[in-house]
């Protein structure tokens, strides 16, 4: 016990990462159920683990817990140095969680390969819990990399018709950006002779430098988040994966962007976090309204959906950088909050794909009629996803606006523009899609939704409008951490400039 | 007398060598044509007796051998054992393909243990004569095995275009050397760089020399410009033969390289650093982008050599310890990542079949999970994604490249590092995501699936813990260079 309680984040990773294995090693297509038990058993203990990073979390500690540090790669002073704070523990939580919810929403609807698509969502939820507790440059960018080599053959082994190009997109943008940011860990190494975030942290470094660091860190995290211009990926990839892949996508990989200008970006280059600031709130302007028109002439409903999500990223980094602890705090109950809701609404998505295979939305119509459970939680859904009051939609986007308007008022009117458009394009094609008369012959023929896919439903129900009413357990985690975050940010990196006189050089 | 004996001692796994490979020629002149496994286990067994020598004579000191013209370090020392483990390696894959095509002959062994000596010479060689010896040794023994399978058209022209390109970068190589000795007054090594820091950097003779030596080496490497003979060479030869040359060869050139530039020539590192700059980019480039057209997966592997060895290049012009040992580490990796590349090759053909086409890798998964596997593991570690040994290779030659201040370099490096992540991906793209043209089952012998399995989960190992793999690297650098 005394050992687990002291490697509870090493546990975390490397737990899906073995039942991974196991089940690729014990599953296949012959004992289709015996795969999936394992691997649920694996997702659920997986899940299970993390639970103390929450319990055991103290609230007043503004910097790392659970930390473990031991030397991996001395050559290059590289540490397998792992620890969490209130911005990690939230999203490890979520990760864990959702690949539960990933794995029983496979159930039955994979039947090709099953071990090796579990694995795979296994596998990369210990990365992904690696990346949101790594605090050594290498071993976060080896998980940060390694990720992308299950999500790539996700999508491309069980997405839609158009994967390959999807896929094979989706990992080169990515690895794009990755590789400049290796640059950036590589200049930084060169400084400081280690690899360690917390020596980052404290290296002054010239305006000039920083700059350069920055921007090499925003082409990596940029990527992923996504923001506009550097999203296209985002649509592609949704569209051609499978729920089980547009979930983690959604939920869990585009937070992995935000994390990381939280964790890098900004406090390695501060002062360039501060001189980028209106070029970043001015992106995320463009997302949230440009990209939300973008979502309301979309015809196909995952297609809609990752619009939404790059719409609603936008609030995540217009939150970083208006530097106030409310943007902030909101922003980070806003990652958490999409993943819930985007989860919610690609499983519907997928609901309907299994019985209907289409996600146009002009083949529904009048699915109320003869899904009504379903219905109800669809429409609950959309509700959050347009930030109605009372879902945790509402909670993070509200913070963030308030804390817009203390910043600047048209900031602030752009950003609530989006309270409108959401609800435009969310419940357009929730009209569309549900209500009216029965469409065609298939709409008819639905059956409504099984037990699975109730308990599913009904679990991020509750939790939509469990943190939509009484957001306190997330924001509670990050006010300390905020606090400590927000006064690193506001002392300056630059080097004073030593006085020695010019004739003596 | 005493000298002698510690002369021979310095040589004994050049020795051991020598005579195994004669001996072998010789029994397999007595042997039916079903014992020739007997052969085999000859050869393996000469590679084991040379390590269990290298191993037993190793010091940590640098010791020379008949009158200088013969160096034992560790430097050596690790490079010959990695070469015996490569050529071991090889032998394993390359059994069953050879049986099929009926070049499962006694000449095929004492050939490539002679180049293996040539190897081990040129490793050890302390005298720009011994090193030429060595080279030559090993050329012509690589020529002849290129044109083993004498009824195959396409493997001859591999041949004769290989002969006629490399006896041309030999010529340069000697001609190169001429001028220095010219110059130095000198043929060995050490010598040279003391007389070459005597005369002073801004000799024009000796500047030419290096031009010539510095063009034989690329020869060698495969570096561009002077890379035209690898693809067709890599496409022609048989399968089992392009896997030595890609391998193995690659230690010696690396380690005649470290001799002539790093230890004779390195009074003139300003110039030879801006040579190998512009070949390592053009190499790069080049490899990179010409691999993305092919469509025989031998001749990508040749492309993606190319811009395997101008990362390589990398760490050597950074001209400095962390830089020579990063560029060892590269080259380790790059050989277990051949090894298992070529093997899966190697694997996947059948009698009649060459299994070099990429269409052939479709559907693998459907096949053979564990082989799709292990090549999805080589690919991603030639591609330099973590956690594979490749991404190690790739950061630590970039970041000796970075710290000797070839920060541009750097950065159009990791942007080609994607362009080669897009034709490595495709062979994933095959295996994973296509379905299969050919349901032959896969056979093959139950040693070399176990060794290629070891090898490719090497590669992943490797990368979680490549602490062993660098310190080794590392040492063996500092002890041997300083």
């Amino acid at each position: 016990m005394n050992l687990f309680n002291q490697h509870i984040l090493s546990f975390a990773i490397w737990l899906p990462i073995l039942a991974g294995v196991i089940v690729l090693l014990l599953g296949s297509d012959q004992n289709a159920n015996r795969t999936r038990w394992v691997a649920l058993v694996g997702a659920v203990i997986s899940f299970l683990v993390t639970i103390p990073l929450y319990t055991g979390f103290q609230l007043q500690i503004g910097t790392f817990q659970f930390e473990e540090s031991a030397s991996w790669i001395p050559a290059f002073n590289i540490y397998y140095h792992l620890g969490a704070d209130g911005f990690s523990v939230p999203l490890i939580l979520l990760t864990s969680f959702t690949t539960v919810l990933v794995v029983i929403a496979a159930w039955e609807v994979i039947t090709k390969s099953i071990a090796q698509y579990m694995a795979a969502f296994l596998i990369m939820s210990g990365l992904m819990i690696g990346v949101f507790s790594a605090l050594d440059a290498i071993l976060y960018y080896v998980f940060w990399e390694a990720m992308l080599i299950p999500m790539f053959l996700v999508i491309g082994i069980w997405g839609g018709p158009n994967r390959v190009y999807a896929t094979i997109k989706f990992f080169l943008y990515t690895l794009l950006g990755s590789l400049l940011m290796l640059v950036a860990f590589i200049y930084l190494y060169h400084q400081t002779g280690s690899f360690a975030l917390t020596d980052y942290y404290a290296l002054p470094i010239s305006m000039s430098a920083q700059i350069w660091i920055f921007i090499a860190f925003f082409m990596a995290f940029a990527v992923k988040i996504p923001m506009w211009p550097v999203h296209t990926w985002l649509p592609d990839a949704h569209v051609e994966a499978p729920t089980g892949g547009s979930v983690v996508l959604a939920a869990i990989a585009l937070k992995l962007g935000g994390y990381s200008f939280l964790r890098f970006a900004m406090p390695i280059a501060p002062d360039a976090a501060h001189y980028f600031a209106n070029t970043m709130i001015t992106l995320s302007l463009i997302a949230i309204v440009y990209i939300a028109l973008v979502a309301l002439v979309q015809k196909d409903m995952k297609k809609l959906i990752a619009y939404s999500s790059i719409s609603h990223m936008g609030f995540v980094t217009l939150g970083f950088f208006m530097f106030s602890q409310l943007g902030l705090e909101g922003a980070v109950v806003q990652m958490i909050s999409h993943g819930f809701i985007s989860s919610a609404m690609f499983l519907c998505v997928g609901v309907l794909y299994d019985r209907m295979h289409s996600r146009q939305i002009a083949d529904y119509g009048g699915v109320v009629n003869t899904m009504p459970i379903f219905a109800a939680f669809a429409v609950l859904f959309a509700m959050a996803n347009s930030g109605l009051p009372g879902t945790s939609g509402f909670v993070g986007e509200f913070m963030v606006i308030l804390a817009a308007v203390k910043f600047n008022f048209w900031v602030a009117f752009l950003a609530a523009t989006t309270l409108i458009f959401g609800a435009a394009y969310t419940l357009w094609m929730t009209k569309r899609v549900f209500y009216g008369a029965i469409a065609n012959t298939h709409v008819a023929e639905l059956t409504d939704i099984n037990a699975r896919e109730f308990i599913i439903l009904a679990t991020l129900a509750l939790l939509v409008i469990g943190f939509g009413v009484y957001p306190e357990p997330i924001t509670a985690l990050l006010q300390a951490t905020s606090a400590e975050f927000l006064t690193h940010m506001q002392t300056t990196k630059i080097p004073i400039i030593s006085s020695v006189p010019a004739a003596s050089i | 007398m005493e000298n002698f004996q510690y002369d021979i001692l310095n040589v004994l796994p050049e020795l051991t060598v020598l005579c195994m490979a004669m001996f072998i020629l010789l029994v397999d002149l007595f042997i039916k044509p079903q014992n020739r496994f007997v052969i085999y286990g000859l050869a393996q067994f000469t590679l084991f007796a040379a390590a269990v020598f290298t191993f037993q004579t190793h010091t940590l000191g640098v010791s020379y051998a008949f009158s200088g013209m013969f160096v034992d370090d560790s430097l050596g020392d690790v490079l010959k054992l990695m070469t015996y483990l490569g050529s071991s390696i090889m032998l394993v894959y390359t059994r069953q393909y050879q049986k099929q095509r009926n070049m499962f002959r006694g000449e095929y062994y004492a050939m490539v243990l002679f180049s293996m000596l040539g190897m081990m010479i040129m490793i050890s060689g302390q005298n720009m004569l011994t090193i030429y010896m060595g080279l030559e040794l090993l050329s012509l023994c690589l020529y002849s095995l290129v044109a083993f399978d004498r009824d195959n058209p396409r493997a001859s022209e591999a041949a004769m275009k290989y002969f006629v390109l490399g006896a041309l970068a030999s010529g340069m190589l000697l001609y190169g050397m001429s001028m220095i000795y010219g110059m130095t007054g000198s043929l060995n090594i050490s010598e040279i760089a003391v007389e070459i820091s005597n005369i002073g950097q801004h000799n024009p003779v000796l500047i030419m020399g290096l031009v010539f030596v510095v063009a034989g080496l690329a020869f060698k490497f495969g570096a561009v410009p002077f890379q035209m003979w690898v693809p067709d060479v890599y496409q022609g030869a048989p399968t089992s033969i392009t896997l030595l040359i890609g391998s193995v060869p690659k230690f010696a050139a690396f380690a005649i390289t470290i001799r002539l530039l790093a230890q004779g020539l390195y009074p003139l590192a300003a110039d030879w650093q801006d040579m190998l700059l512009i070949m390592a980019l053009l190499s790069i480039v080049i490899g990179n982008l010409s691999a993305i057209a092919q469509t025989n997966l031998k001749r990508m592997l040749a492309y993606s050599t190319i811009s395997h060895i101008g990362f390589l290049l990398f760490g050597l012009m950074s001209a400095n310890l962390n830089g020579f040992a990063s560029s060892l580490f590269y080259i380790s990796a790059y050989v277990l990542m051949t090894l298992a590349g070529f093997g899966m090759i190697l694997l996947l053909s059948r009698k009649g079949f060459e299994a070099d086409k990429l269409d052939d890798l479709k559907g693998l998964n459907q096949r053979s999970p564990w082989a799709a596997f292990m090549m999805l593991i080589t690919m991603f570690s030639m591609a330099g994604i973590p956690p594979t040994i490749g991404f190690y290779a790739k950061f630590t030659v970039l970041q000796a490249a970075w710290q000797a201040g070839f920060t541009w370099a750097v950065v159009l490096a990791v942007l080609m590092a994607v362009v080669g992540a897009f034709y490595y991906l495709r062979i994933v793209k095959l295996m994973y995501f296509d379905a299969p043209t050919d349901l032959c089952p896969i056979h093959a012998p139950i040693d070399m699936q176990f060794v290629l399995s070891m090898n490719a989960l090497a590669l992943l190992l490797i990368g979680l813990l490549p602490q062993v793999l660098m310190n080794l690297c590392g040492l063996s650098i500092v002890t041997s260079l300083q």
